[in-house]
């Protein structure tokens, strides 16, 4: 039977090292929904989504109260929308009437965010996915809870170097739409290589068409439980180390299968998978920086930093795998550097720069994520900027992604705040050297060798 | 059987498992198990205990429970069994 102990450690890691889940997503298709007439179409996407996940909310509060842990979203995630909205949708303009459907929907059911204004352009685009790209900035700045993304490459395909040309003009689209909101519009928009298809956490989430009609996926989190794990083992060898971020990445992941299949079993929605992401809040306690502080770095950024997450990314794979037989989505550790106190501590004092992040994204679950740099950089470096992490993605067979904001009208020195989950960032410098040449030239960049494993 | 956790955690006072045995007496929850230590003065209980019989929701129980520990000084939670057997047993 369980002990006083076991419960007690338990309680604690709740009460007073931030563990929660993180978010609980319900994947949604939409794709039955698809019509030629643009009003029947919004029409039915509106029902649809207001019947399947009339009762997430209120199912997710419940599972909190009976097992007192923390889920601190309830999101929902469509079928890419550039898909659902082909027949129906022949402008950009026609787009954002889908985006504003989806905003009124998620408030209807009261989610904070619904992903999947989206396109899968790996390869190519179509007329359809080009008119969505295109509205993307106006869908952000006249909504509030919708998210975006876009997939522009993968180890299968290459690399669309014309999307990746036209998401740095988007971006710098984006930024401008809401440039009275400190370009927060740039926020919720992800551009990805490898994709998942079932990723829980915004921006970057939809719901791919290799899935079922609804799923339940579920995203747990808990750094400040591994930071003070580790804390107890200061000093000790790699072996001590490992085995200790084995052992809470599985003990965490296990209240995140719980929890799945819950919620699974009272909404009536299969489960789809466990996303074992690290991913911290602006909270103190709730941060992935501190935890590789822990491991031994003065501040992130400082050499070692790489080898340090390479190690932390995997022992909490290998922990979290024994935890539950399905995990999926990014799965890894997070590294946003507005939403992480110690990382935005290590940018201010100097340690951590866009160039040592792009390492770091090598050997974790995602890539450059929630960074602000100046409002006058231009749309071909942030172009080179995606097509930087894109290849990163495409030739280590990893998922990779750039959430990036140039925040019109401040510069490096500035701050820039966020609020609530997506917390504050500093300015950050970006290389100021010319790569519009090379992003100029049209088509795309071929599969890489290793993709050819037929 | 439908089994669940119930934890006190505070200052130590007269009567806190009084006050709360009662509770569950009157509301057909079964004890299965109880154990307590007192850390630095501060009291730290811990019961196993069975809900299946009661006619309460689960968050009822819970809500009520709260309420006898803020009338006592002491923080008083019910939580279902399972999160802690799924953390802590393969």
């Amino acid at each position: 039977m369980i002990n006083i102990l076991e419960v007690n450690e338990t309680n604690n890691m709740i009460e007073h090292e931030n563990l929660d889940v993180r978010t609980i997503t319900l994947g949604i298709n939409l794709l039955d929904c698809c019509d030629t007439n643009l009003d029947a179409l919004n029409e039915k996407i509106y029902r649809k989504i207001t019947t399947v996940a009339k009762d997430l909310v209120s199912t997710g509060q419940a599972i909190e109260r009976d097992f007192g842990i923390p889920i601190v979203n309830k999101r929902i995630s469509v079928t890419p929308i550039s898909l659902v909205g082909t027949s129906a949708c022949k402008t950009p303009e026609d787009f954002v009437t889908l985006a504003k459907t989806l905003d009124r929907a998620a408030k209807e059911v009261g989610v904070n965010f619904i992903g999947g204004y989206s396109a899968l352009v790996a390869k190519g685009m179509t007329k359809a996915e080009e008119n969505l790209i295109r509205s993307i900035p106006k869908a952000l700045a006249e909504t509030d809870r919708v998210c975006s993304s876009v997939n522009v490459g993968s180890t299968k395909t290459g690399m669309n170097m014309d999307a990746i040309r036209l998401m740095g003009e988007i971006v710098k689209q984006a930024a401008e739409e809401t440039k009275d909101a400190d370009s927060l519009g740039c926020a919720k928009l992800v551009i990805f290589c490898n994709a998942p298809d079932d990723n829980p956490f915004m921006a970057g989430a939809f719901h791919g068409v290799t899935e079922a009609d609804a799923i339940i996926n579920v995203g747990v989190s808990g750094p400040g439980v591994v930071k003070t794990a580790l804390e107890s083992v200061r000093g000790a060898n790699f072996e001590v180390l490992c085995e200790t971020i084995k052992k809470t990445a599985f003990k965490i992941t296990r209240v995140g299968q719980l929890v799945a299949q819950e919620a699974s079993s009272r909404l009536g929605i299969p489960f789809g998978i466990i996303d074992l992401s690290l991913a911290p809040t602006p909270a103190v306690g709730d941060s992935v920086a501190d935890i590789l502080q822990e491991i031994g770095l003065e501040r992130v950024g400082a050499p070692g930093t790489t080898a340090a997450l390479a190690l932390l990314n995997d022992q909490v794979k290998k922990g979290g795998v024994m935890a539950s037989s399905y995990v999926g989505g990014l799965s890894g550790a997070f590294i946003p550097v507005s939403e992480d106190q110690g990382m935005i501590d290590s940018v201010l004092a100097g340690a951590l720069t866009i160039e040592k992040l792009e390492a770091m994204t090598c050997v974790c679950s995602v890539g450059l994520d929630m960074i602000a740099v100046p409002g006058d950089t231009s749309a071909a470096t942030i172009s080179g900027i995606i097509a930087d992490e894109s290849a990163i993605g495409m030739i280590n067979q990893k998922t990779t992604a750039v959430r990036i904001i140039p925040v019109i009208g401040k510069t490096v020195g500035e701050t820039v705040e966020f609020g609530g989950l997506l917390g504050y960032a500093p300015i950050m410098p970006v290389n100021t050297f010319s790569c519009e040449a090379f992003v100029k030239r049209e088509g795309r960049i071929p599969a890489p060798i290793h993709s050819f494993k037929n | 059987m439908s089994k669940a956790i119930i934890t006190v955690v505070g200052k130590d006072t007269v009567g806190i498992i009084a006050k709360v045995c009662t509770y569950l007496a009157e509301n057909q929850i079964n004890i299965l198990d109880i154990s307590q230590t007192i850390v630095q003065g501060y009291f730290n209980m811990m019961m196993i205990v069975d809900v299946s019989k009661t006619e309460k929701t689960f968050g009822a129980i819970g809500g009520e429970l709260e309420e006898i520990g803020d009338t006592l000084g002491v923080k008083v939670k019910c939580q279902r069994e399972e999160i802690f057997t799924k953390m802590h047993r393969i």
